[in-house]
């Protein structure tokens, strides 16, 4: 099982504008304060860092890092079968 | 229970933040259209650099005299869908001239270009599929991955190695549609066609580009951005709309595929509404064949747009991209943006104020687009309204020439 959260907390310390202290339940929209076009290069960010591809359907439903750290452990799992 | 619209709180805010004392782009009411770069706004005569009308078709006397005979004949509207009672021999008609234009073997005209690319790219791409499309894309492309129930892959803005490199990810299970424009709206900048081909074909995938800023705009016969770059051939799919070069509402999709037709059976936004009226489908038709065979116009365009371009640079304007009949002024700072842009209208200049989420990477835009039909005085008043404004508020850096 890989775990991806620690180095998905890193890739957004940069963005933190406000300097929000990440955990598993910190929102994007609200925690964060993201727009929806920060979330989308983000979501190009993880992609080339894992080496996947994390297609826009899934975004409805990441709203947390915790689900955005599950969803990139599933898709790293499919990837290496 | 909750209010419907408690969800729409952040954006009231974000509205009521912004500085506007005397209009809002909402507000805006052209009072009486005087020409296709004049109008009369607040009761003022003013300069239109924001239409997007890049041929000023929108008076040509041709076009004008088809849309009456048209309205005459065939009455003010169609009533039904183009696959019930709205197919008329103008809708024929005119989808004969975009596919000879075009050089294709079949085009299908929607009502709207946004109904266009819903119709084209919702409907192509299914569940088993894949959509790749560029991050800048307009948002008709978006809620057309939407629509479709295909996965969805957002690439670099016009980074054919960053496609390159999603495709790849992507490997060969699935059928993939890329999406891209041919001139990107906000900025003004042109995608790299031919690389973005060679991409394509490399992994042979399906490539459609959108032109709905390029019609008329770029290449020989005005085809848009895939032809200028001699690469028209290799594009499976383009659409486009009426509503800009072509100077009413309505939009297209060309195509070679052989199975092209059985769109007109399975695209819900093309069979689930009303066609274009006969006096629009009428307007369109003479305004296509003006666009493919007067290059005048196009001419004309283009010294207009290196004009704005020059002048606003040489006074000191960081803007968008190099030169195309989109110009975008860079403003750093959102307020200034504002009252720039309210200023410009009291001065008697209209542009297009665009800002986030509209906008690409954060940017705030004073957008101008240009018109074959501006006099070169026009745009010499554009320029120096701008360069004055900016300066009476401190912004310009550089000093005056």
């Amino acid at each position: 099982m890989s775990n991806a959260l620690d180095e998905i907390v890193t890739l957004i310390a940069p963005l933190n504008r406000k300097g929000v202290a990440v955990t598993p339940s910190t929102t994007f929209a609200t925690d964060l304060e993201w727009d929806s076009l920060t979330v989308m290069d983000f979501v190009a960010e993880m992609e080339d860092h894992f080496d996947i591809i994390i297609p826009l359907n899934l975004l409805p439903d990441l709203e947390t890092v915790g689900q955005v750290a599950d969803a990139v452990n599933g898709l790293i799992e499919k990837k290496n079968g | 229970m909750a209010d419907l619209f408690d969800k729409f709180d952040g954006m009231i805010r974000a509205r009521e933040a912004l500085n506007f004392e005397h209009a809002s782009p909402i507000d805006v009411v052209m009072e009486q259209i005087i020409s296709p770069t004049e109008a009369v706004i607040k009761g003022k005569r003013t300069i239109l650099a924001g239409t997007n009308n890049y041929l000023g078709l929108t008076f040509d006397p041709r076009c004008i005299q088809a849309a009456h005979e048209a309205l005459d004949k065939a009455g003010t509207g169609t009533t039904g869908s183009r696959v019930l009672n709205g197919t008329y021999s103008g809708h024929k008609a005119l989808e004969a001239a975009i596919a000879k234009l075009y050089g294709t073997e079949h085009c299908m005209v929607f009502s709207t270009g946004f109904l266009a690319n819903m119709a084209s790219i919702g409907t192509l791409a299914g569940k088993d599929d894949v959509i790749v499309i560029d991050a800048d894309s307009h948002a008709s492309i978006y809620d057309a991955c939407k629509m479709s129930d295909a996965t969805i892959v957002r690439f670099k803005h016009n980074d054919p190695d960053d496609l390159d490199k999603r495709l790849r990810r992507l490997g060969t299970g699935s059928n993939v549609l890329i999406v891209v424009e041919g001139l990107y709206s906000m900025l003004g900048d042109k995608a790299p066609m031919k690389e973005l081909v060679e991409v394509k074909n490399r992994h042979g995938a399906a490539l459609m580009v959108d032109e709905a800023h390029s019609i008329g705009v770029f290449g020989e016969t005005g085809c848009g951005v895939a032809q200028e770059a001699g690469v028209m051939h290799d594009v499976e799919f383009m659409v486009g709309t009426f509503s800009k070069s072509v100077g009413t509402i309505g939009g297209y999709c060309v195509s070679n595929h052989p199975k092209f037709e059985i769109l007109r059976l399975a695209a819900r936004p093309y069979m689930f509404t009303a066609s274009l009226p006969p006096s629009v489908v009428a307007s369109a038709l003479k305004a296509v064949e003006i666009l493919g065979s007067e290059p005048q116009h196009r001419e004309k365009l283009w010294r207009n747009a290196r004009q704005l371009h020059e002048g606003l640079t040489r006074a000191g304007f960081n803007l968008g991209a190099a030169p195309s009949p989109v110009v975008a002024v860079k403003i750093d700072d959102r307020d200034m943006t504002v009252r720039l842009w309210e200023q410009l209208l009291n001065n008697g200049v209209y542009v297009n104020l665009a800002m986030p989420p509209a906008t690409p990477q954060g940017l705030n835009l004073l957008r101008c687009s240009l018109s074959a039909a501006h006099t070169e005085e026009q745009v010499s008043t554009i320029v120096d309204t701008f360069e004055r404004l900016a300066r009476s508020n401190s912004i310009l850096s550089k000093p005056a020439a």
